[in-house]
């Protein structure tokens, strides 16, 4: 599913991953954890495309992310949800119109949109508050929203940069929580933060970054024999 | 599509400062091209009425007979820089005379005989009253052994050559100047829009949505905004010219508007520029993120 073998970044700064290898396996369950500048969102951007690796090969959902040409990138992005500290909504559209937002550009059809976001938001328990506004939210509804977008394409892996960053404790545990049965509907889940609580209630696999390499690994699984797409 | 063309119409809806910020950018910098463009086309106008006075005029020998004046008129008619030929007698000739030359009335009066020779008046066509054609048909015409002198004047129509070569230089640097000062400020505006949503051009790629997807909203937004904005254009220059009408009594020639050709020219001018813009900010913006 994904696929990082000796993977270098450089940025004009400095050196962002060094020899990085990890394979993520189908509906697997990963916390990123580390410092920040520790690398953390380098993968993830990585991840879905945002970046190119400096050398090495990255393997995501069937797609080589250093041969990834422009038209491939949609097409990447429709098989994966993203989710980010600061939610990144449109403010002047409502939770349902950003949910649908994310359905349109691929072109789905207008008359199965409504359905489909509805069942997103309901999901998510936000179904009673489809025509709010996201100033109208709080932090979590918010987030909650930007998770049911992530959702809405129906991705193989949900990629999750400090989902829980901007959220009080009660915020972070419902929508942890909501990530949780994600995963446990099968969608492969990455997340990284900076919570170690988090990290700590469950037994998740954990991998650990400084400065760029990997310094722990819970769950090394080298996926010899697995099946990848 | 119809999604594109709901995109593009919530973009004026979302930001209609903006919008009618760029509108109104356009709409002046079209209104500076279309002002600019009225003067040339008044310049040009008067240029054209000064030269339909360009004629050449050819003096017929005393005893010239009729037919043969008659047949030399149908052939020089038939030169393809002559327009028309005006045969003038000698009697005509002494009538205007004293008609046009008051002070000489007296004179003219008392004479026993008509001292004016009988004339072929030669006008030229448009494109060819120029001071080459002319001298090219006066020297035709003095190969006919009846035609006693030839005049046109030389001088004259040359000015008018310069006039017209320095007019249509000024004209055509100034209006290059002006439009490309136009794409110019036009291109700035919507890339003020384009910046302006930056943030939601990230999502839009975020959540996969294409190039295309994410430029058709924004071309379409950006022609919308060239075609009003030239609409703007139009009305403001006419609103201007009215104005000028109503206040500036020329006697002579009117001020004439824009014909609809060029009026049409200048509003599809504003919907590429809207069009080009968009196409290069958004491309170059999809290029950098």
């Amino acid at each position: 599913m994904i696929r990082f073998s000796h993977v270098f970044k450089d940025y004009p700064k400095g050196v962002a991953l060094k020899n990085v290898s990890l394979h993520i396996a189908k509906g697997e369950f990963v916390f990123l954890t580390g410092h920040s500048g520790a690398g953390k969102s380098t993968m993830l951007k990585l991840l879905y495309g945002e970046l190119r690796p400096t050398a090495g090969d990255i393997r995501v959902s069937g797609f080589s992310i250093g041969d990834l040409s422009p038209a491939d990138i949609p097409r990447l992005r429709r098989r994966l949800g993203i989710v980010f500290q600061d939610f990144r909504l449109l403010e002047d559209r409502t939770a349902e119109e950003n949910v649908a937002f994310a359905l349109e550009v691929t072109g789905c059809r207008q008359d199965a949109i409504a359905s489909k976001v509805m069942r997103v938001l309901t999901q998510v328990g936000l179904a009673a508050k489809a025509q709010a506004y996201p100033q109208e939210l709080s932090g979590g509804e918010q987030q909650r929203v930007a998770i049911a977008r992530a959702l809405v394409n129906d991705p193989t892996i949900l990629v999750a940069d400090e989902p829980t960053g901007n959220l009080d404790e009660r915020a972070t545990r419902g929508v942890f929580q909501l990530i949780r049965e994600i995963n446990a509907g099968g969608t492969a889940v990455v997340m990284a933060t900076h919570d170690l609580d988090l990290v700590k209630q469950t037994t998740y696999r954990t991998v650990e970054l400084r400065e760029g390499t990997v310094v722990f690994d819970s769950g090394v699984d080298d996926g010899a024999g697995e099946e990848d797409e | 599509m119809r999604l594109l063309v709901r995109e593009a119409l919530q973009a004026f809806r979302r930001a209609p400062l903006l919008s009618a910020l760029s509108i109104t950018t356009i709409g002046f910098s079209l209104y500076a091209v279309g002002l600019f463009a009225l003067v040339a086309v008044n310049l040009r106008e008067a240029l054209r009425s000064v030269e339909e006075r360009v004629e050449v005029v050819a003096y017929l020998l005393r005893g010239t007979p009729p037919e043969t004046i008659a047949q030399a008129s149908q052939d020089i008619a038939a030169f393809p820089e002559v327009a028309r030929v005006t045969f003038v007698s000698e009697d005509e000739a002494l009538k205007r005379a004293r008609q046009e030359l008051v002070e000489f009335r007296d004179a003219y009066r008392d004479l026993s005989v008509n001292p004016l020779p009988a004339s072929l008046e030669i006008q030229l066509r448009e494109g060819y009253r120029d001071a080459a054609h002319t001298a090219a048909v006066a020297e035709r015409l003095k190969g006919y052994g009846f035609i006693e002198d030839v005049r046109y004047g030389r001088e004259w129509i040359e000015k008018l050559d310069r006039l017209r070569n320095i007019a249509g230089l000024v004209g055509l640097t100034i209006g290059l100047a002006f439009a490309a000062v136009a794409v110019v400020i036009i291109g700035v505006t919507i890339r003020i829009t384009v910046l302006q949503r930056a943030r939601e051009i990230a999502i839009m790629r975020l959540v996969g949505a294409t190039n295309g997807f994410i430029r058709g909203p924004f071309l379409l937004e950006g022609m919308l905004k060239g075609l009003f904005g030239g609409v703007l254009a139009v009305a403001l220059l006419y609103g201007t010219y009215l104005l000028f009408r109503s206040q500036v009594q020329l006697a002579t020639s009117g001020i004439v508007f824009l014909e609809s050709p060029q009026v049409a020219l200048g509003i599809i001018f504003g919907v590429l520029i809207g069009l080009g813009g968009s196409l290069v900010s958004v491309g170059r913006h999809l290029r950098n993120v």
